[in-house]
Formats: C-alpha cells, structure tokens, sequence
C-alpha cells in the first residue's frame, strides 16, 4: 500500500511541541471517511512513517485534523510542515471509539496529555447525536497548565450545558486556578451512573491503568471501559509484527481495545 | 447543635459513623468559613484543627525554590483539608488556601484527639477513615511525580 | 497414464530419470531450487542439474551444533532440513516497496516493480509445506494482503520430499506437522534407497503436478514399492529428536508469564534473533526509509526484522520490551501461544531449526516442559510448593 499525497491546508501550534496538520482529502475526493479512534500513518518526505491518530476533522468533513507532538525525526519534520506543503497519507486503520454501542449510557472521557486528541473525535461525535445519550462527562488531566491541549475548545465546551468538563494539571505553574492533582482524584467529584457508563480512555498506559482502576472501584463493569493502546507501528497491515500486544495487533485490533479483553495483559511488565 | 450534627453525618468522611460516635465528634465540631485567598492553616503553624469541606475548593501550596507558591493539590467538597493534626509534632507541613469562598466544619484536633485517646474504639473509626485519604494522597503525589504526560526523554 | 489427482494413484521414477523432472520444470519455466551444499550446510538455492544435490551427504544437528557428515550410500536426499527455508524466496529478506520524487512544492509516491520469479521448490519438507502455509494464513489470509508474497506464492511449484530420516532437533510428530508430506504439494517424492533399487515413489498432489509428471518417464509404482514408501515414513517418525507436548500449550504459557524460567533462559538467551531468521514462519520486518544525497528522491525498503532487536518495541523514547526476558518471552508466546489466538494454529511446525542455531542451544520443547513442570509458580515464592 503506497501513501497517497496531501496537501496542508493549515497548520496550528496548540502547544510548545505539538502542532495540529489540517489536510486536504486527496485530489479528487470532497472528504475524509474515517471512525474516531482510527489512525493514519504520515509519511514526511524522505524521512519516514509515523502513525498518528485523527483527532477530529473541519469544515464539514472536507479537512482532516492530526496532532502531532515532536519527539522523533519524523513527528518533528511533520510539526515544521507549512500551508502547502505534503505529506504522505496511508489509512485509516484501526478500531473505532464505542460510538454506537454508548448509545442509551452515560459516557465518561478520561483523557491524558496528548490522549485528548484521539479520543475528541468520540466527543465531537457523541456531541453531534447528544439526545442518544445520558450525562456526558469529560476528564483531562495535564502536566501543567500550559500544556492543556485544546484549551479554547474546552472552554467553549464548558459554556455548554450538557457536558461536565474537569480539567486537572499535575503541576501547577503561574496563575492556575483549576485543579491541581491526578486525573483518578477527579472522578469521585463527578456524578454518573457506574453500572451504565461507558468509559473512553486514552493517555499514559500508566494513567489508564490507575484511571481503569478508579473506574472499577466506583462500579463500572470491565465490557464498558475502552482503552487506546499504543505500540511501535511500521507497516500499520498486520504483517510486520511491530505492533502486537498480547494476542492483539494493535493496528488493525486495536487502538481501541475492551478493558475485559486486555485486562490480564495490562497488569504484566514489557508485555 | 443539631444541624452540625446532621452535617456531620453526611459528610463523607464519617459517613455511617455509629451515632454515639457522632455525638462525640460534634462535642469537637463548629460550622467555619473561608473567603476566597484566606489561608485554613500555614506552614509551621501549630496543628490544632482541621476541615471538612462542605463547599469551595482549596488549594495546597508549598514555596517552590524559585520562591513562588506552587500548589501540589486542590481538594474540594468532601474532601479532608489538613493531615499533620494526627500525629506529633501536630505541625503544618505546607499552606492550604481558599480558592474561592469555601464553607467547612472545623474540628478542633486537641479535643478530639483526647477523645481518641479516651475510646479507643472511636479512635479506631476514626483511624479507618483517615488512613485510606493518606494513602490516596500519596499515591497521587508519586503519579504526580512520575510525571506520566511528560515528553519522551532521548 | 493419465493426469489425476487421485491420492491412490502412485509412479516410480527411477534415479536415472529425475534430471528429466529437472528439465521439465526448466522447460516450463520454472526457476529450479533446491538443496545444494554450501559452506558447510545444506542450503536451497538455483540448481539444474541432479548433480547438484548433495547426494551421499547426511546431517547431525543437536543444540547449537550443525554438522554435515558423509553417508555410506549415495542418497540425494537423506538430510534433514537446513538453515533456512523457503521463507526467503516467498518473503524476500528486503525489498523495494515504493519510491517519491519530490515534484514542484510537493512530491510523488510510485510502487516499486516487482519482477517475481516463478519458482519450483525441489525437496520441500512436510514441515515446511506446513510453514507455507501458515505464512500463506498470516500474509493472504487477512484484510490486507501481501502482493509480493502472492506473486511468488501463486506461480511457485512444489515438489515435497517425504523424509527419510528425522533431524536431531526434529519434532514435527508432536506438531503432528509430518513427516508425511500431506496437502499443499504439486508432486511428492519418496526416495526409495536399497540394494539394488534407487528409485522415487512419486504421488501427484494437483492436475499440473500430474501434467508435468507426465512428461518424466515413470511407471505405475509396484505393491513392494509403495510398502517401502510408507516404511520410510514411518521410521522417520519413530525416531524424532525432540518431543513438545502440544496439549493446552498455548493456554499453560499465557498463564505463566510471570514464571521464573523466563529469567532463567532470560540469562543464556543472547536475543541474536538466529532462531527468528531460520525459523520458517517467522514474518516480522521493518522499513527503512532511504534518500539519494540530493534529497530530490526518497525510497521506501522493506527488510526483515525479529523481536529480539531493541527497536522491534521502541515507543515513547524506549523499547517496551527492554529486558532480554521480556523479548525471548514474546518469542516464544508468540510463536506456541498468542498465534492460536491470531491466525487459529500454532505458529511453530517442530523443525527444530531454532535448536540447531540457536548458539547457546535454547531448546524450546525443553522450555515449555519446564514451565510445564512447575505451572504456576511465580517468580519470589519457592518451586514445588503449593
């Protein structure tokens, strides 16, 4: 499967190392088809491939969003890419968010650093189809303040209504005024209904490990806690191997994985 | 007295505390509150009571190298605010202040830790329900700590 | 004679004439390849010629060690199995999958061609059909499927060799993988060495098997003829190297991941990555991304890889699987247990070759026995108590 080449409608800084690439759909084509939770692999010319998830689409479809964080060759080159520039595009691949299946239940996001931007599709969609849904709440912790991903978006959200938003940070700085402490100590504050939540995480194999914990003590059941995994991916086809955890390629059974699936995995080291 | 009394039944930390021991503990309790910016206690400052939130959220602070107050945790309503009360040398390890207008129960530590000694039965109640927050506070911190979102180091 | 693919049906081609099974699959435009002895190992590569083969030549192989040594007759076949398999010729060890130009502000993406030879495999072992196909499940039998491997799958011809003789490491009985040559094969030879007699029992396993068969001078083989084909057969599998208790493998391991015996192996394995490069099912690569010193042309190639490498697991600035034990432990979960899981068999086909060249001589059968032996104990509490 060769990369199909996009161009790059608009680039945004969110943080000091993490950028948001909107691109165009390839020539010919008016949108994007993908499910939240799905990933593509980018390629930056002559350097390499590198899978990051979709964390949402704009102007009706007709861009697609990727937040790229700069930790390697490849992500930095991505992050440097401009208006005009391309990049290479293979996917989607990969399971989806629970969209569908929370249908009828209360839905909790628990999201962590830059876990927030695979899972903002699901919020976005379960937005789109709010009546369909019980209390919608999301959880975001951060490292510091400044690091808040999204951070204008959350506010508007927060003018909502519908939507309990708490946003925590493990390190106060500056002027912080909100929540100082793990993402766990935020979900005895917030009110839901455990035996019909579904639960959406995505961050630090760590913080959802603790997260799923916390969930569990507070009574939601193993098939209603999602999780987004996270291995080395090179061929993203489920054939070179790279991606596997436990039984599982995490390409093409995963991101989105069920807690009762992996739960004896999750508590083994190196697996 | 009544009305402490019922509050502090239903506050979650002495949520289904027999209701002889609740007696005793309100003998201890008074309704305070705090404006937003008062310190509820300050570092060094002698440990002699401390707090149930009911409403409002505090901030725990500690001065940084640097100089400037950081805080390492926010607690809110529910929540236990001030620990060092329960053992000796009963002093305050860091700052805790009110975010915005906070109301609490003030429980005066030095009678209700001589009511501890005295029933030692309540003492264990009280012991069963202080530990899990201690252990939950710490556990956070080293999560805090390990710093999990941080970027990946080369 | 006529084309069938009746499994009853049975030829005999004798010694004399099987450079005419040779000719005919030049003559059809196969590219011959077959066992030949180079560097002191047994190894498949081109051959045209019956000479070729390295006839009178055996094997002994045991734990780390891999020695070829003369034979008292003049077999062509009376080997076990070598270092590597067919793997490379379907998978190829590196490859060229796309190649970018940079075109005005941007670039474009071409496939790489892909010129795949159409094979014929002389001598392939019941164990490695079944390696075929297994890799045929892992790289066809999914959503996304493997074009250079379909390439060289579907034009290749197969010629199966029942063993005459079982390696020293060999357990394909326990994989019940062989040593008979069942499914999977266009002809399979029995080679038939006694006395006076050196000749071929030859059964066709497809209509083009019978086609080309039809062009090599043979005869309906004789009751005796077919006797001695199976008693080859049989004595191969009475006197296997090494026995896997295959029973409840996949479920005893996934439960014992924690076993002190991965610490144990942890300290002789030296995750050289041998056993992933002979092993014939191994599929693992990687891609490298290359560019010419202009920077106007980039290339995307494809190479084998092995899970023993740090990098197979690299994430976030580190390997997941950091520790020697914790790579040797997904080997071999991945290769008795998790496969189950994934492609419905075992992934490993009892050849042994990981034993043979493994430089330490880690021996997987006797791994899973001793896990076996003390299932579930963890690492901190003492073996055998309860």
């Amino acid at each position: 499967m060769i990369p199909e080449v996009v161009r790059v409608a608009a680039t945004r800084r969110e943080t000091a190392d993490t950028w948001t690439l909107e691109l165009e759909p390839p020539p010919g084509e008016d949108t994007w088809a993908y499910r939240p939770g799905q990933f593509n692999m980018l390629y930056a010319f002559g350097i390499g491939e590198v899978p990051i998830s979709i964390s949402g689409s704009a102007r009706q479809g007709a861009t697609l969003l990727h937040t790229v964080r700069a930790v390697g060759a490849v992500s930095s080159a991505l992050t440097r890419l401009k208006r005009g520039d391309s990049v290479g595009v293979r996917g989607p691949f990969g399971s989806a968010w629970p969209v569908e299946e929370a249908a009828g239940s209360d839905v909790l996001i628990a999201a962590g650093g830059l876990g927030f931007a695979p899972v903002r599709p699901a919020l976005y969609a379960l937005l789109a189809r709010r009546e369909r849904y019980g209390k919608l709440i999301l959880l975001y912790g951060s490292r510091r303040p400044e690091e808040i991903l999204y951070r204008r978006e959350i506010e508007a959200l927060r003018r909502r209504l519908d939507v309990d938003i708490d946003v925590t940070v493990d390190h106060a700085t500056g002027t912080w005024h909100g929540h100082v402490g793990v993402v766990t100590s935020l979900i005895r504050r917030v009110a839901f209904d455990p035996e019909h939540t579904v639960a959406m995480l995505c961050g630090p194999e760590v913080m959802m490990r603790f997260t799923v914990a916390a969930l569990r003590d507070a009574g939601v059941t193993r098939e209603n806690v999602y999780l987004s995994m996270e291995r080395n991916m090179k061929c993203a086809l489920g054939h070179c191997g790279h991606c596997q955890y436990g039984s599982d390629f995490v390409c093409k059974d995963g991101p989105v994985l069920r807690y009762d699936r992996i739960r004896e995995r999750l508590a083994v080291r190196e697996v | 007295m009544e009305g402490l009394e019922r509050i502090i039944r239903e506050h979650q930390f002495f949520r289904d505390l027999d209701p002889k021991f609740v007696a005793l503990v309100v003998g201890c309790a008074k309704n305070v509150r705090f404006e937003a910016g008062e310190y509820l206690f300050r570092e060094g400052g002698e440990a002699d009571q401390f707090y149930l939130i009911r409403h409002g959220r505090v901030a725990l602070e500690m001065v940084s190298p640097s100089g400037g107050a950081v805080t390492f945790q926010t607690l809110g309503e529910g929540d236990l605010v001030g620990l060092s009360w329960f053992v000796p040398p009963y002093r305050w390890a860091y700052d805790a202040r009110a975010l915005e207008l906070v109301r609490a129960v003030s429980l005066d530590a030095v009678c209700l830790r001589r009511k501890l000694d005295d029933d030692h039965d309540l003492g264990y109640e009280v012991m069963q329900r202080f530990v899990p927050v201690l252990i939950d506070r710490l556990q956070g911190t080293r999560l805090q700590m390990l710093d999990v979102y941080g970027a990946a180091k080369k | 004679m006529s084309g069938t693919e009746s499994s009853q049906a049975r030829w005999t081609v004798e010694r004399g004439d099987l450079q005419h099974l040779l000719d005919a699959l030049r003559d059809a435009g196969y590219q011959t390849i077959g066992p030949t002895l180079r560097d002191g190992a047994i190894v498949y590569d081109a051959l045209e010629r019956v000479e070729d083969l390295p006839a009178g030549w055996t094997d002994r192989q045991d734990g780390g060690s891999y020695r070829l040594e003369r034979r008292a007759d003049q077999a062509l076949f009376g080997y076990a199995v070598g270092p590597q398999a067919w793997k490379r010729f379907l998978h190829p060890p590196r490859m060229s999958l796309w190649r970018a130009r940079r075109a005005g502000a941007g670039f474009r993406v071409e496939a790489s061609a892909d010129e795949a030879p159409r094979y014929a495999f002389l001598g392939v072992r019941a164990c490695e059909l079944h390696a075929i196909a297994i890799q045929d499940r892992v790289l066809l039998g999914d959503r996304y499927t493997d074009p250079a491997y379909r390439a060289r799958r579907e034009g290749a011809f197969i010629v199966a060799l029942n063993c005459s003789l079982a390696g020293g490491t060999c357990f394909c009985v326990s994989m019940k993988t062989g040593p008979r040559a069942e499914s999977g094969f266009d002809l399979a030879l029995s080679e038939i060495l006694d006395g006076q007699n050196h000749l071929f029992v030859v059964e066709c396993g497809s209509e083009r098997g019978a086609k080309l068969l039809a062009q090599v001078p043979c005869r309906e083989a004789g009751a005796e003829e077919l006797a001695a084909a199976e008693a080859v057969v049989a004595r191969t599998a009475a006197s296997m190297g090494r026995e896997l208790q295959a029973e409840g493998l996949a479920e005893l391991l996934l439960r014992n991941l924690e076993h002190p015996r991965w610490d144990e192996v942890a300290g002789r394995c030296l995750t050289c990555a041998n056993c992933t490069m002979v092993c014939p099912t191994c599929f693992c690569t990687s891609v490298e991304d290359l560019t010419d010193l202009s920077g106007d042309s980039a290339e995307r190639v494809r190479r084998w890889d092995s899970c023993f490498t740090m990098e197979f697991s690299h994430l976030h600035g580190g390997s997941v699987r950091a520790s020697a034990k914790s790579r040797y432990r997904q080997w071999m979960t991945h290769k008795l247990a998790t496969w189950v899981d994934q492609f419905g068999s075992s992934g490993c086909v009892g050849c042994g070759r990981c034993i043979t060249w493994c430089p330490v001589g880690i021996d997987l059968t006797e791994e899973a026995r001793a896990i076996r032996q003390s299932d579930g104990v963890k690492r901190g509490k003492d073996h055998g108590r309860t």
